[in-house]
């Protein structure tokens, strides 16, 4: 394997709040070739977005990295501070958000928008720029972009914003964007418009992509590899089909099973009991045991890090062997 | 480059169409109508060479102290000078000097309270502890000392004025700054790797300046008074040069015989701060975000 154009390694973000220190993300680590697709999943406030934020260094105020680096092809952005984040911002790495009406400026033109970066880092001039941003709104398909060009954010759809957040995303012609939830915002039908133009964009400009949601149909539609992040770590990690056919991991086991399907109708859909945990509290034990069935004592004894298994997969259980013969005998692939 | 995606058809393609300021200027009635009487004020004050009847600083020893007439429509005051003269060239002095006044301090506040909203922690400390000292003391006790310091004059009031003004839109910038930084299309623009200079005055500025514009409305018209009430304590535009204040305070030892010297000034000053206040609610009504 060459190079990969992004590696975490592990990478944590403490946030301070008035209730003490929350450690969002605690030594995640993870890599993604040029190129590829990624999912990133988990349950709300399990430390995805954080991760994801804390790549491009735009954390809130009161968070930090304490700890890991985040090479983007090669170059260390933790140690390289703000001069390096700029240059990397935009031209390099750019950003998705999942509300596309307050990521956009409301005062500002869409097509002035869309034309700014490629002016602003390209050093393009402004007929040059605003010519590109045509392009671009042609590109992710948004009818008219002649006469939508001179539109404010709020005179659009939700649908046709998330485009011209894209297009922004894409205007200075990065290697890889960061799409934070980009399809959680929108209705289904439009959902499935969104993920067939990121698709179709990876396809066509090589762009390497990595998907934060709490969506599995997302990531089975869009990702060849998946890390499953619980309570601020990441607890599984492989290729999406197989992760999807035998779950090393009860945590991945459970957000399987908790997938409605029409195709293998259940009696029931099955949550996973209890809460996940609180994030400022220290752990001495398997974080997801409280709530696993496949827990025994030793899940007691202390933190599990991941390992590896087979297929180039790592898993952060002891019991990972039962929790795939439990998925073997009660396949959930037919359900997503 | 291929194309990625094919047009869609599915979505409504323009929720809204939004009415912009063109288009609706003329049906808000207090923009209009202050519009209309700041028109003709501004209107007047410059045409005032080619309107006045007379020399603003004629004195007729003939004509003292006459009432309204056919030949000096506001009469004459007790040196003789055409009432309505005078008045059409205070305009032009109290009109310009109000206006350039406020400028000054916007300019100064906006880009103080910017900084100070925008980067929080010492900047923001230093700034507004400032702001503090000097919103301790009223307005026009600051104004008048300061004013007494430097000695009368345009320039003196000028600088009164500015180091007094900034402070509330510093303030008003700052407050606004503080909410819309949290937005996330300041995040984005973070995350798109734009300076902090761009950010702030491409992105938050157009989406704050509003209220600091409709706050200078009323600002021009508290300029005004500060300039006429200057003028009335002599500190203000020095004689013979007409200016409102001074005209008020020369009429008043005349007000039981002659009270069309200081009445007519003083209504010339209520019209205009009526304009600027209904022309500050027209535009805060019109520029108010959706």
């Amino acid at each position: 394997m060459s190079e990969p154009l992004l590696e975490v390694r592990d990478l944590s973000v403490d946030i301070v709040l008035s209730r003490g220190t929350i450690h969002a993300v605690d030594g995640v680590s993870f890599a993604l070739e040029a190129g590829a697709a990624m999912g990133l999943v988990g349950e709300s406030g399990c430390g995805k977005s954080m991760t994801l934020r804390g790549i491009l260094g735009l954390l809130p105020r009161t968070g930090r990295i304490t700890g890991g680096q985040v090479l983007f092809e090669g170059k260390d952005l933790v140690k390289g501070g703000q001069r390096g984040l700029r240059e990397v911002r935009g031209g390099g790495i750019s950003i998705i958000f999942q509300e596309p009406m307050t990521a956009l400026n409301p005062v500002m033109r869409v097509g002035d928008q869309i034309a700014e970066g490629p002016r602003h880092h390209l050093g393009w001039s402004r007929s040059q720029s605003r010519a590109r941003a045509l392009e671009l709104m042609r590109m992710v398909g948004i009818p008219d972009p002649e006469r939508r060009m001179r539109a404010y954010p709020h005179e659009l759809s939700g649908g046709l914003r998330q485009r011209v957040m894209i297009a922004i995303a894409l205007s200075s012609e990065p290697k890889l964007i960061l799409c934070d939830e980009p399809t959680t915002a929108l209705d289904v039908t439009i959902q499935d418009q969104i993920l067939k133009l990121l698709l179709g964009l990876r396809r066509d400009l090589g762009v390497a992509i990595v998907f934060v949601t709490h969506d599995l149909a997302v990531i089975a539609q869009t990702c060849e590899t998946l890390a499953v992040m619980y309570a601020g770590r990441v607890v599984e990690t492989g290729r999406v089909e197989q992760m999807f056919r035998e779950p090393h991991h009860p945590y991945t086991l459970g957000l399987l099973r908790s997938v409605p399907d029409f195709d293998a109708v259940r009696d029931s859909l099955e949550a996973i009991p209890g809460m996940p945990p609180d994030l400022a509290s220290t752990f001495s034990a398997c974080r997801f045991a409280p709530r696993c069935q496949f827990a025994q004592d030793d899940c007691l004894a202390g933190e599990v890090d991941l390992h590896e298994i087979d297929g180039g997969r790592t898993v952060a259980c002891l019991h990972d062997d039962a929790c795939a013969a439990a998925a073997s005998a009660d396949p959930v692939i037919a359900r997503v | 480059m291929a194309t990625a995606a094919a047009p869609i058809a599915t979505e409504p393609l323009v929720v809204e169409r939004h009415r912009g300021f063109w288009q609706r200027w003329y049906r808000t009635p207090s923009f209009v109508a202050g519009l209309v009487i700041i028109g003709i004020m501004v209107t007047m004050a410059a045409l005032a060479p080619v309107i006045a009847p007379y020399n603003p600083n004629h004195q007729d020893l003939t004509q003292l102290l006459q009432g309204p007439s056919s030949k000096h429509w506001l009469g004459t005051d007790n040196l003789g000078r055409d009432v309505w003269s005078r008045m059409l060239y205070a305009a032009r002095v109290d009109l310009q000097v109000a206006f350039l006044a406020v400028c000054f301090p916007f300019i100064i506040g906006t880009v103080l309270g910017c900084i100070s909203g925008f980067y929080g922690g010492w900047a923001d400390v230093g700034v507004m502890r400032f702001v503090d000292v000097v919103v301790a003391f009223p307005f026009y006790v600051l104004i008048i000392a300061m004013v007494f310091v430097l000695g009368p004059g345009t320039r003196n009031i000028y600088i009164a004025i500015t180091l007094v003004g900034w402070v509330s839109y510093a303030r008003i910038l700052r407050g606004e700054i503080l909410v819309a930084k949290r937005q996330e299309y300041v995040l984005a623009a973070r995350g798109a790797g734009f300076s902090d200079a761009r950010i702030v005055m491409r992105h938050l500025l157009p989406n704050v300046i509003t209220q600091a514009i409709v706050f200078a409305m009323s600002d021009i018209v508290l300029d005004l008074l500060a300039i006429v009430t200057l003028g009335y304590l002599g500190l203000g535009i020095q004689p013979p040069t007409a200016d409102w204040g001074t005209m008020i305070a020369d009429g008043e030892q005349f007000l039981t015989t002659h009270w069309q010297l200081s009445t007519f000034p003083g209504v010339a000053v209520v019209i205009v701060g009526l304009g600027l206040s209904l022309l500050g609610d027209g535009l805060a009504d019109l520029l108010r975000p959706e």
